[in-house]
């Protein structure tokens, strides 16, 4: 029976869904999963992880390890793995897993599989790669295996049932990082976050500028209780903050609906968004690759046409 | 500074890629090569910390086939000293290729090594991390602003939900996002002069690294392929189908 360790990333109190969907990864993985926190005064996120269905929490509580830096995450995850005999590292394919998970292998000697989207029966893993437009099957040939996972590839796991016993774990005393955290410049929105939210409606290029983003895309955004994503190049002109873009080399979204507004659809921007369950596009380019892709395909002037679903949404809620 | 420059060579990113009926890779043939584009960035950045310092040696490394010696002339081209080709049969993995990273640090020393958050090819977004764990070096990874005074490194990061400072003192390793710059394009003086700049050529062998993968690839296969669905005429039509089939408002 195999032994899997995952790493749980939290923001503001709270476990992060990554962690759950990197749960549901190690799940199918199969055998005993135990879950491990990192941080300083964290018993709160330990006890929301010991209903996650694990057979148990180790908790680092450290002050080295108040904020994240990665080479000393990495040394105390390292730390715990080889201590639990862990054989599956597992990760959320988060900036934080991407940062210091491969510092993870490294100090296992292990091979690492980053941002997997799917378990083979065999126990091989998928993973996309070139932009989604190729999907490796791929075996870790170490001993230890460490895994990242997509935040959109497995159904996370939800809280429930009993609570797993919570376990310490002393980081060694001669552990330092050779970092220093500055500070964190954090993108304030009340909207929900663009991984976790049910719909998503993005805008892009076509937009032509940060005004309209307020001023056209955000009321629809706030009708449908959406969050709000963006292509490259509408997050590289300056028209809303870079953590928006989806993308290759952005955020992997998946909502129940996507809504692509003024956005060309080049594979890059694809491979962030395609597997949406529904997919709306709004351009006024009948050619534009995005209609490709699409559910639901609306030839328009955007600066008509999202006023217009603007109101349509209202209506509708308004009932 | 002495600065490190690791660069891939991949397809570009405009190119329509097609996966072989045989599943052992990607069709190769009449596909354009380029340098990926983040190591471009990583290659920019590195010439503008040595031109704003007004000395240094800009050294970049490839690991791969005698083909890659392309895109080490084009860096070479943008204003790069000197390269290194480590030639490999097959493209290695991240694992390998951090430990080639490793041995060159050792016979180079460089204060500095700025690699790409990323290649677009295996997506993997490992080497750098690799890298800086295997020297036990600090990193300041998807880099968007970098910041150096003497000793002192400070880096602006893009993660999750905003931007991230982290600082630490030399030597490093920095990876490149998106927006850290605009890379330059080789000028024809640039593209003379580096005809004649060094390229070395060194085999796997003489480094001592293996070229067994740490992560096997069994087959690659195409995406599921998603079937476009209606258009619709008017916003009306798409709003009642969002509610009515859709269900999703
Ligand atoms: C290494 C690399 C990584 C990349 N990573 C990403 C990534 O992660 N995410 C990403 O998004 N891109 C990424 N890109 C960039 C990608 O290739 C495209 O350049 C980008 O997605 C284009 O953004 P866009 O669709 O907003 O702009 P454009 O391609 O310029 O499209 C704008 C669209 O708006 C439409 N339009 C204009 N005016 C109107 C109007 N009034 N009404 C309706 N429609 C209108 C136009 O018809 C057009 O289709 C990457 C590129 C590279 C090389
Ligand atoms: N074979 C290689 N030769 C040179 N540099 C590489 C190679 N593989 C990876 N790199 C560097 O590591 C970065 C990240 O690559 P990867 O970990 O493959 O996503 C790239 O942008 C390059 O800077």
């Amino acid at each position: 029976m195999s032994k899997n360790l995952v790493y749980i990333e939290h923001a503001h109190g709270k476990v992060q869904k990554a962690s759950q969907v990197a749960l549901a990864a190690a799940n199918k993985v199969g055998g005993d999963t135990a879950a491990l926190v990192l941080g300083q005064g964290v018993d709160e996120i330990a006890a929301q992880a010991a209903k996650l269905g694990v057979s148990k929490v180790i908790v680092v509580d450290d002050a080295r390890l108040e904020n994240y830096l990665a080479d000393i995450h990495a040394k105390a995850v390292a730390q715990v793995a080889k201590a639990e005999g862990a054989e599956n590292v597992v990760a959320g394919a988060t900036a934080i897993g991407k940062d210091m998970f491969p510092r993870v292998a490294h100090a296992l000697e292990a091979g690492m599989a980053s941002e997997i989207s799917d378990v083979n029966d065999d126990g091989s893993l998928v993973r996309p790669t070139y932009a989604g437009n190729a999907m490796a099957t791929v075996t870790v040939e170490t001993a230890v295996k460490v895994i990242t996972v997509r935040g959109t590839a497995f159904e996370a796991v939800e809280p429930g049932g009993s609570d797993a016993p919570v376990e310490k774990a002393e980081l060694a005393a001669d552990v330092a990082s050779k970092m220093r955290f500055v500070e964190f410049a954090e993108t304030k929105s009340d909207r929900p976050q663009l991984t976790e939210a049910a719909i998503v409606v993005s805008g892009g290029r076509g937009l032509k500028s940060g005004e309209n983003f307020t001023e056209v895309l955000e009321p629809l955004v706030d009708a449908m209780g959406a969050a709000m994503g963006a292509s490259r190049a509408a997050v590289d002109a300056g028209f809303v903050p870079n953590d928006l873009q989806v993308g290759q080399t952005g955020k992997v979204v998946a909502p129940q609906l996507y809504v692509a507004v003024g956005i060309s659809g080049a594979i890059q921007h694809l491979a962030g968004m395609k597997d949406s369950k529904v997919i709306v596009a709004i351009n006024k380019d009948p050619d534009a690759p995005i209609f490709s892709i699409t559910d639901y395909g609306l030839v328009a002037d955007l600066f008509k046409a999202v006023p217009e679903m603007t109101d349509e949404v209202k209506k509708l809620k308004a009932g | 500074m002495k600065i490190l420059v690791p660069i891939k060579r991949v397809p570009d990113p405009q190119t329509n890629i097609v996966v072989k009926p045989d599943g052992t890779g990607i069709v190769e043939d009449n596909v354009k090569f380029v340098i990926n584009p983040f190591c471009e960035i990583a290659l920019e950045e590195a010439l503008r910390i040595k031109e704003a310092q007004g000395e240094g040696e800009v050294v970049l490394v490839s690991v791969g086939s005698t083909n890659s010696t392309e895109q080490l002339r084009t860096g070479l081209a943008m204003g790069a000293d000197r390269a290194i080709l480590v030639i490999t049969d097959g493209m290695l993995d991240p694992a390998r290729a951090a430990e080639v990273l490793e041995k060159l640090v050792e016979q180079e020393s460089p204060e500095l090594v700025i690699l790409g958050k990323q290649s677009i090819d295996d997506d993997a977004n490992q080497t750098g991390q690799l890298l800086a764990a295997a020297l036990d070096w600090p990193q300041a990874t998807f880099a968007s602003k970098v910041e150096i005074a003497g000793q002192d490194v400070t880096v602006i990061r893009e993660v999750d939900g905003g931007l991230e400072t982290v600082a630490f003192s030399l030597p490093g390793i920095i990876t490149s996002d998106l927006r850290l710059n605009e890379p330059r394009y080789a000028s024809l003086p640039g593209i003379m002069k580096a005809r004649k700049k060094e390229l070395k050529e060194i085999p796997l062998a003489d480094l001592g690294v293996s070229a067994d993968p740490k992560v096997k690839q069994l087959k690659v296969e195409p995406p599921s392929k998603r079937e476009s669905g209606k258009t619709v005429e008017t916003v009306q039509e798409l709003v009642e189908l969002l509610h009515s089939e859709a269900k999703l408002i």
